[in-house]
């Protein structure tokens, strides 16, 4: 394993997830205000009625798929009885729609953004560059399938980057495994790092703040006057007598 | 033992609004005279007959606003409970567009002056504030002040629809009145129940419903929640704001900036007491119709030692049950009993309450001849307008004409009683016992109805003094909110980053101040004017616009006045 091997494959990802980690720490403490989606609906319905819920429910079927092929380990399947060949057609085909779905979401979304008038002005240079890379990774996934296992013979990552990939959460990173893999799959997981890297600084935050205590919790919130903290701490002898 | 809870109440007396919109304007200059809120008015004031703002906002067949009873008889949310809401969140089907509010928009005043020498005058052309361009203005939203409807909007008005047919054809013998609305600060608020994040809340100490800021993301969903339509969406911020009941003001004493301002001095703030035990119950009764009783039924007795001891025990402070005893709001809605909630079925329990006109009814007798304040004639009218009283009872009860009328028929005694008075004549008890009522508390009536001061009419209890550091900054936080502000355009776009304490910004001017030779250049102020730190001499960045510095305007001479262009500042003053 040479010296760039070494850092796209060991240095890089450490970097990008304490980025990732550190950053939305820094932006939760420093800019909660500026934590939310920046909903564009005011401005434009249709669109974003079709290519909204068509790109996010892709890409949590996406999500989903990444944990699975990536986390759980071919050991485990195997030991549950699920052959190599129903694993990949599964994957191939639940991967490949979820795919094609996602970019088709995204590519309504980004048409929308750059021809409804508001939505357009209302694009920060952020987000422009959010979008390049958010596109470019889902599109070199997508093709990295494509190519790999649709037309062509079929390449079962789990033997190279799925361990690379659990290497990494376990501190022993084999980045000797990655630089097998073919270029899409190494293209992919590069522009996954910046993502991650890039994540807490746009808008993307909103998604590690997905409501999901809403399932659970009283419909009807009280809180006190109390709770609201000023900028200031009490001074002394100003603290609240009960 | 009752769970014991404090609501600020604001009562309107409908009969004295002129539709002079003081309250909005003063509302939207104090909060939301802002980007991104160009179209927001947490006050209006909507012309009735008339589609409201925004358009057919009653509609809860089409915007699925509020609560409403399942097949087992219990509350849910119309637009859909838990899972739904979030299985909708990636674009709510519900969600007004700008156009169903309007498209704000402001005039190209700058061409009236570069316009270059021409046969015409040259005009100041409306420009979009959303999209930037040239724009045709076709909707505001006071669009349709004071047409009560007319025959183009009028069928659009969904309260207009739901009763009988007959009005549209007797709809030319029009009336008309004017319905001022903020936020209602219900009991059982759908806004907060659609907040996915829980950033919306209901204050335990008096009940104001506020969205916190820093915990809203931007699901929308509060917007379709709400069925008065009165919790907005900054488009610029990506954030939901709504009425505040001015809580740095009330939590000081004095009354909101809508009431402080009203010309007519319509509006009553007062504390009510609730159990807050009994309002699910209430929310629930299975007929529309008995909404407005059970909505009264929740509040409680101020004077009653067994309500006092509860909220003792549950810490409301002695001065706070005091203020609900003197409430103007919890007597027009129990001891004079004309006041009414605004759109009982919409289950929310809303607490801002509205005391109906009269005056339709008694210019539909003033156009037919009779005398208007004659109580017999009063009476009889009451009973046989059917279409005031009926459209009056779509707004305020559900439907039912009952009480209504029975709110009419007490204003309309209260007209002739003080007729009477006024002209010396012998007093008529029969007016008064016709009603329920004693000629003296009639005329308790009038004092707090047409004459009453103003520690009459807004009865607010403080915030309580230990709280005070609590207090501090908070009030001011967004005064950072202008455009170019350091508030705003942070590096992820609108308003992100923390703003600088006003503490802190005030502590430097005052140094600055103190310890340079010259004038207090605020211009230094980080971009912002501060006309707390102003000094009146110098001109401060940003309060006085800018023009260039053609060759016309260069003539070399001093002006005496602040000057307004880019030259090196304060040079004169310096010199001088």
């Amino acid at each position: 394993m040479n010296a760039l091997d070494t850092a796209l494959w060991v240095v890089a990802p450490y970097v990008a997830l304490t980025v990732f980690a550190l950053g939305h720490v820094w932006r939760y403490r420093y800019d909660r205000f500026g934590w939310t989606t920046r909903s564009s609906q005011m401005y434009e319905s249709r669109l974003l009625r079709a290519g909204s819920p068509l790109f996010h429910f892709g890409l949590l079927l996406v999500i989903l798929g990444h944990v699975g092929g990536l986390v759980v380990p071919k050991g485990w399947t195997e030991a549950a009885g699920v052959s190599e060949t129903a694993y990949h057609v599964t994957a191939v085909v639940l991967g490949t729609l979820a795919g094609v779905a996602t970019v088709g979401g995204l590519a309504i979304l980004v048409y929308r953004r750059r021809t409804v008038g508001p939505v357009f002005t209302a694009t920060t240079r952020n987000d422009k560059l959010m979008y390049a890379v958010l596109a470019l990774t889902l599109a070199l996934g997508l093709a990295a399938t494509v190519v790999a296992n649709v037309l062509g013979g079929g390449y079962d990552y789990r033997t190279t980057i799925s361990p690379w990939f659990r290497s990494i959460f376990f501190f022993r990173p084999e980045g000797e495994l990655m630089a097998g893999a073919p270029p899409l799959f190494r293209l992919h997981a590069l522009s996954a790092l910046v993502l991650f890297a890039i994540w807490p600084f746009t808008r993307l935050v909103h998604a590690l703040t997905a409501p999901v205590g809403y399932l659970t919790r009283p419909y009807i919130v009280y809180r006190s006057r109390d709770d609201r903290r000023g900028l200031a701490e009490p001074r002394r002898g100003w603290e609240p007598t009960r | 033992m009752t769970r014991v809870m404090a609501q600020l109440a604001m009562v309107m007396n409908l009969d004295k609004c002129i539709g002079c919109h003081t309250c909005s304007v003063t509302c939207k200059q104090a909060w939301t005279n802002r980007a991104g809120v160009e179209y927001v008015w947490f006050n209006n004031v909507e012309t009735r007959p008339g589609q409201g703002y925004p358009r057919t906002y009653q509609d809860q067949e089409k915007w699925r606003g509020g609560w409403e009873l399942n097949r087992r008889g219990r509350l849910r949310l119309r637009a859909g409970g838990r899972l739904r809401k979030l299985l909708s969140i990636f674009a709510n089907p519900l969600m007004p567009s700008i156009q169903d509010y309007y498209e704000p928009w402001t005039y190209d005043y700058d061409r009236l002056f570069s316009a270059p020498a021409q046969e015409d005058t040259p005009v100041a052309r409306p420009r979009s504030l959303i999209t930037g361009e040239d724009t045709k203005i076709t909707w505001s939203a006071n669009w349709d002040d004071d047409l009560a409807g007319g025959p183009e909007l009028a069928p659009a008005d969904p309260v207009l629809r739901k009763i009988s047919e007959e009005v549209k054809l007797d709809f030319e013998r029009a009336f008309m009145f004017y319905l001022p609305r903020i936020c209602e600060h219900c009991l059982n608020p759908s806004c907060v129940a659609s907040c996915p994040s829980g950033a919306m809340y209901k204050r335990s100490e008096d009940g104001i419903v506020l969205v916190d800021q820093d915990r809203c993301r931007g699901w929308r969903m509060c917007v379709t929640g709400c069925p008065y339509k009165k919790v907005y969406f900054n488009h610029r911020t990506g954030k939901a704001e709504k009425c505040t009941f001015c809580y740095p003001r009330v939590e000081v004493g004095i009354p909101t900036v809508c009431s402080e301002t009203c010309v007519g001095r319509l509006r009553y703030i007062g504390l009510l007491l609730y159990d807050a035990d009994r309002v699910a119950e209430a929310a629930a009764v299975p007929d529309e119709k008995d909404l407005y009783e059970a909505q009264r039924s929740v509040l409680l007795d101020p004077h009653d030692p067994e309500v006092i001891a509860a909220a003792g025990a549950q810490g409301i402070p002695e001065d706070w049950l005091e203020a609900a005893r003197r409430s103007p709001v919890h007597k027009l809605i129990f001891k004079y009993g004309v006041a009414l909630p605004l759109h009982p079925e919409y289950r929310t329990m809303p607490m801002v309450w509205y005391i109906p006109p009269l005056s339709p009814v008694v210019d539909a007798l003033a156009g037919t001849g009779h005398d208007g304040e004659d109580a017999g004639n009063l009476f009889g009218a009451i009973d046989a307008l059917r279409i005031p009283i009926g459209y009056l009872a779509g707004l305020f009860t559900a439907g039912d004409p009952e009480p209504v009328r029975a709110v009419l028929r007490r204003l309309a005694a209260m007209r002739s009683h003080m007729r009477r008075d006024n002209l010396g004549q012998e007093p008529d008890p029969s007016i008064a016992e016709s009603v329920g009522m004693t000629g003296e508390r009639i005329e308790e009536m009038y004092r707090l109805l047409a004459i009453a001061a103003y520690d009459e009419r807004y009865v607010i209890p403080r915030a309580h003094a230990e709280q005070g550091a609590r207090l501090e900054e908070t009030a001011t936080g967004c005064s950072l909110d202008v455009e170019g502000g350091p508030g705003m355009g942070g590096p992820f776009g609108e308003a992100s980053g923390r703003p600088a304490p006003v503490s802190v910004e005030t502590f430097h001017a005052l140094k600055e101040r103190q310890t340079t030779e010259g004038l207090a250049e605020a211009d230094r102020l980080r971009g912002r004017v501060n006309l707390l730190n102003w000094d009146g001499k110098g001109v401060p960045e940003g309060l006085f616009p800018r023009h260039d510095a053609g060759p016309g305007h260069d003539d070399g001479s001093h002006h005496d006045g602040p000057r307004h262009d880019d030259g090196p500042r304060h040079d004169h003053e310096r010199k001088s």
